[in-house]
C-alpha cells in the first residue's frame, strides 16, 4: 500500500490529474466509460488551447494589416507613391525595419521565445568564460582584502525570471513573519483584535503602488550611508506589505474559531500556553493559515511585476517595461512570452502551495 | 416561602447527609447557574444538592434542555459557577483540571494527531516525571483495554465515530482522574456500536472503579450503568427530582440485568418519572 505511490497518485495530488488519463491513454488501460471523462478532460483542453491560438492568429494578422495600410497610406499622402510602393515591398519582403508594430502573432511570440532562450546561452556562456577569466585575479584579490571583480553584464531572461522569483519569494517569507505570528496574537487576544482591526481594514486595500512609494520613503532614509543597490530590498519589502494581509486575516480568523471541543480538551488537560498554541491552536487552524498563504503568494507574484517595474529592480517587471520603451521590432513579442512566463509561473506557484497544504493539511478528504 | 425552604432541608438532609463525608468523593451543595438574558435572568439551575460516594457509578437522565450538561460542564470546571459550591474530596475545585477527566459527546480528539497521540497528550501533562517510555506503556495499556491495539498509530481523523469514542474513553482513564465525567458519550452512536462501548467502559471501571458521573437520555443504559439514577426535574430551576438505587451485583452483564426481576420495576420509575 504505501509503495505504490505512482505517478498517478502524485499528479492527481498536485492536481494535474489529466496526467493520468493521457497515460493511461497511451498504454491502451483506458476503459469506455472512462473515454467520455477523457475527451472532457483532455480533448476539451486541448480543443480550447488550439482554438484560442487560432482566433490570436486571425486577430494578430487583421491588426498587422489595419497597421500596415494605415502606415503606407500616411507614406502615400506624406511622400508620395513612390515611397508608399517601396514600404508595399519592404513590408512583403519581411525586412524587420518597416514591419507594422502591433500585437505580435502566435508564431512571432513562439520565435521570441527561442530568441531569448538563444540570448540565454550566449550570455550564461558569457559569464562562465568571464568567471574563468578572472578565477586566478579574483582569488588573488580576495586574498589582498579586495572586493572581487563581478560579471556586470546585462542578465538574461531566464535570469530575470529567477530574479524576480527571488524577489516574490523573499517577499512572500517577510509577509509570512510578519502575518502568522501577528495573526495568532490577533487571533488569540480579542483586544488585540479590537486594536488592530482598523489597522487592517484600512491598510489591506491600499494599490501596490503606495506601498512602493512608503518603503521606498523609509528604506530610501534608513540605507543612506550604503552604498548598495537598494532596490531589491525596496521590492520585496512592497511585495510582503501589500501580500501579507490575506495571511493576517485567514490566521487571524482560524485562530480565533479553533472548535470549541478542542479548546476544552486543553482546559480540562490543563495544557499550558505555549502547549496549547502549538499542540491545539496551530495544527487546527492550519488550513485556514495555508489558504491565506496561497492567497499571499499570488497576490505577492501578481504586485511583484508592478513593483519590480516602478523600483527599477531586474526581474519580469523591469524586462517587461524595457521591452516596452525600448521598441524595437520583436519587443512586443517579448512582451507576450513575459506575460506567458508570468502567467504559468503563477499558476506553478499556486499549484507549489496547494501541495503543500494538502501535505501539512490534517482532513486531507475535504482539502483537495 | 419558608416552608418550602424548611421542607427543602429535610429532604436534603433525608436524600445527601446519609453519607459520612470520609466516603464522599463529589459533592454539590446548593448549586446554582443564572444566564442573566436582556429579559432578566434565566435561572437554569437552582438549589441541587447532590453528593457522590467515592467509588459509585452515577447517571443522570432528564429531559433535553434541563441543564444536565451545564451541571456537568460546571462540575468540569468549564462553566462558572452562579451559586452554592462544588467541591472534590471536601476542596472547593477551581476551575478546570485533569482531577475531573471529561469524556465528551463527540469524541473531540485532535484530528491530526495518531491515537496514541492524542492520549498521550493528557498522560504527559499528568505525568510529567515519569520517562517517556512509562508515559508511553500507560496510553498504550489503556488503548489496548479499549480494543485498539492495531489503531495506535492512525490518525483520529481515519477512525470511525465509535473507534474515535474508545480513544476518548482511553484518554480519559490514562489520566487517572479521581472524577470521570462522561457528557452523553455514546448518543451519536448506533445502538450496536452503543452497545460494545458501554461493555467496554464497565470493564474497564470495574478495574479502575473511578467515581464516575454520567449523562445519559437511554433509560436501559442508565440502569445498566449505575449504581444510582439521577432524576433531574424540567428546567428552568431544574433540581434532582429522584434518585433510584440499582442494587444489581457488580460485575454485571447485560443477559443478567434484563433477566433481572427488579430491572422492569426500575424501568417502570425511570420512564414514569420522565412522563410526568
Amino acid at each position: 500500500m504505501k509503495a505504490s505511490l505512482t505517478l498517478g497518485k502524485v499528479s492527481n495530488f498536485i492536481g494535474l490529474g489529466f496526467f493520468t488519463t493521457l497515460k493511461d491513454l497511451f498504454t491502451g488501460k483506458l476503459e469506455k466509460e472512462d473515454f467520455k471523462n477523457f475527451l472532457r478532460k483532455t480533448i476539451v483542453p486541448l480543443a480550447s488551447i488550439l482554438l484560442f491560438i487560432g482566433l490570436w492568429h486571425l486577430g494578430a494578422k487583421s491588426l498587422y494589416n489595419i497597421e500596415a495600410e494605415f502606415k503606407i497610406e500616411k507614406a502615400l499622402t506624406d511622400q508620395g507613391q513612390a515611397a508608399a510602393d517601396a514600404l508595399t515591398a519592404c513590408i512583403a519582403s519581411g525586412e524587420s525595419s518597416c514591419q507594422p508594430n502591433t500585437l505580435p502573432s502566435p508564431s512571432q511570440v513562439w520565435e521570441s521565445f527561442q530568441s531569448l532562450l538563444r540570448d540565454h546561452n550566449i550570455i550564461s556562456a558569457d559569464k562562465a568564460a568571464f568567471a574563468e577569466k578572472t578565477a586566478t585575479l579574483n582569488a588573488k584579490r580576495i586574498a589582498e582584502g579586495k572586493d572581487a571583480i563581478t560579471y556586470t553584464g546585462r542578465p538574461s531572461f531566464v535570469d530575470q525570471i529567477f530574479r524576480s522569483l527571488q524577489t516574490v519569494f523573499a517577499g512572500f517569507l517577510l509577509a509570512l513573519l510578519i502575518a502568522v505570528p501577528l495573526g495568532i496574537f490577533i487571533g488569540l487576544s480579542p483586544t488585540l483584535k479590537s486594536a488592530f482591526n482598523w489597522f487592517i481594514q484600512i491598510f489591506k486595500p491600499v494599490s501596490p503602488v503606495v506601498w512602493y512609494l512608503l518603503v521606498f520613503m523609509i528604506v530610501k532614509t534608513l540605507l543612506i550611508d550604503s552604498n548598495e543597490d537598494s532596490s531589491f530590498t525596496i521590492s520585496f519589502i512592497s511585495v510582503g506589505f501589500c501580500s501579507m494581509w490575506a495571511t493576517l486575516v485567514n490566521t487571524a480568523m482560524g485562530v480565533s474559531s479553533v472548535d470549541k471541543d478542542y479548546i476544552n480538551v486543553a482546559k480540562v488537560l490543563k495544557l499550558g500556553t505555549f502547549q496549547k498554541i502549538f499542540k491545539v491552536v496551530l495544527p487546527s487552524s492550519l488550513p485556514l493559515i495555508f489558504t491565506g498563504l496561497k492567497i499571499t503568494l499570488s497576490v505577492a507574484w501578481m504586485v511583484l511585476i508592478a513593483i519590480e517595474l516602478l523600483a527599477q529592480s531586474p526581474g519580469l517587471g523591469l524586462f517587461v517595461w524595457e521591452e516596452f520603451q525600448n521598441g524595437a521590432n520583436d519587443s512586443n513579442a517579448k512582451i507576450i512570452v513575459a506575460m506567458f512566463v508570468i502567467g504559468i509561473i503563477g499558476f506553478l506557484l499556486d499549484r507549489l502551495m496547494l501541495t503543500i497544504q494538502n501535505w501539512v493539511s490534517f482532513d486531507k478528504t475535504d482539502a483537495i | 416561602m419558608s416552608t418550602t425552604t424548611k421542607s427543602k432541608i429535610t429532604k436534603k438532609e433525608a436524600r445527601d447527609g446519609i453519607f459520612p463525608s470520609s466516603d464522599v468523593m463529589l459533592d454539590l451543595k446548593d448549586l446554582k447557574k443564572v444566564y442573566p438574558t436582556r429579559k432578566g435572568d434565566y435561572v437554569v439551575l437552582e438549589d441541587l444538592n447532590l453528593q457522590i460516594k467515592k467509588e459509585e457509578f452515577v447517571t443522570i437522565i432528564g429531559h433535553s434542555g434541563c441543564g444536565k450538561t451545564t451541571m456537568l460542564s460546571m462540575i468540569a470546571g468549564l462553566n462558572p459557577i452562579s451559586g452554592g459550591s462544588i467541591s472534590v474530596l471536601s476542596k472547593h475545585i477551581k476551575g478546570p483540571g485533569p482531577d475531573r477527566g471529561v469524556i465528551f459527546q463527540s469524541p473531540s480528539l485532535m484530528p491530526w494527531m495518531t491515537s496514541l497521540q492524542n492520549v498521550m497528550l493528557g498522560v504527559n501533562q499528568v505525568f510529567p516525571d515519569a520517562t517517556k517510555k512509562e508515559r508511553e506503556d500507560v496510553a498504550k495499556y489503556y488503548l489496548q483495554k479499549v480494543g485498539l491495539e492495531d489503531a495506535f498509530h492512525k490518525k483520529a481523523s481515519e477512525l470511525s465515530q465509535g473507534m474515535q469514542q474508545r480513544v476518548g474513553i482511553a484518554r480519559a482513564f490514562a489520566i487517572k482522574p479521581k472524577v470521570l465525567l462522561l457528557d452523553e458519550p455514546f448518543g451519536m452512536l448506533d445502538s450496536l456500536t452503543r452497545g460494545e462501548l458501554q461493555d467496554i467502559l464497565i470493564e474497564i471501571w470495574n478495574k479502575e472503579k473511578i467515581t464516575a458521573v454520567m449523562i445519559t437520555h437511554d433509560v436501559d443504559e442508565a440502569i445498566f450503568l449505575a449504581d444510582r439514577v439521577v432524576m433531574m426535574t424540567s428546567g428552568p430551576k431544574a433540581k434532582i427530582g429522584d434518585i433510584l438505587d440499582i442494587n444489581f451485583e457488580r460485575p454485571r452483564t447485560r443477559k443478567s440485568v434484563l433477566e433481572h426481576d427488579d430491572y422492569y420495576t426500575y424501568r417502570k420509575h425511570l420512564i414514569d418519572f420522565l412522563e410526568h
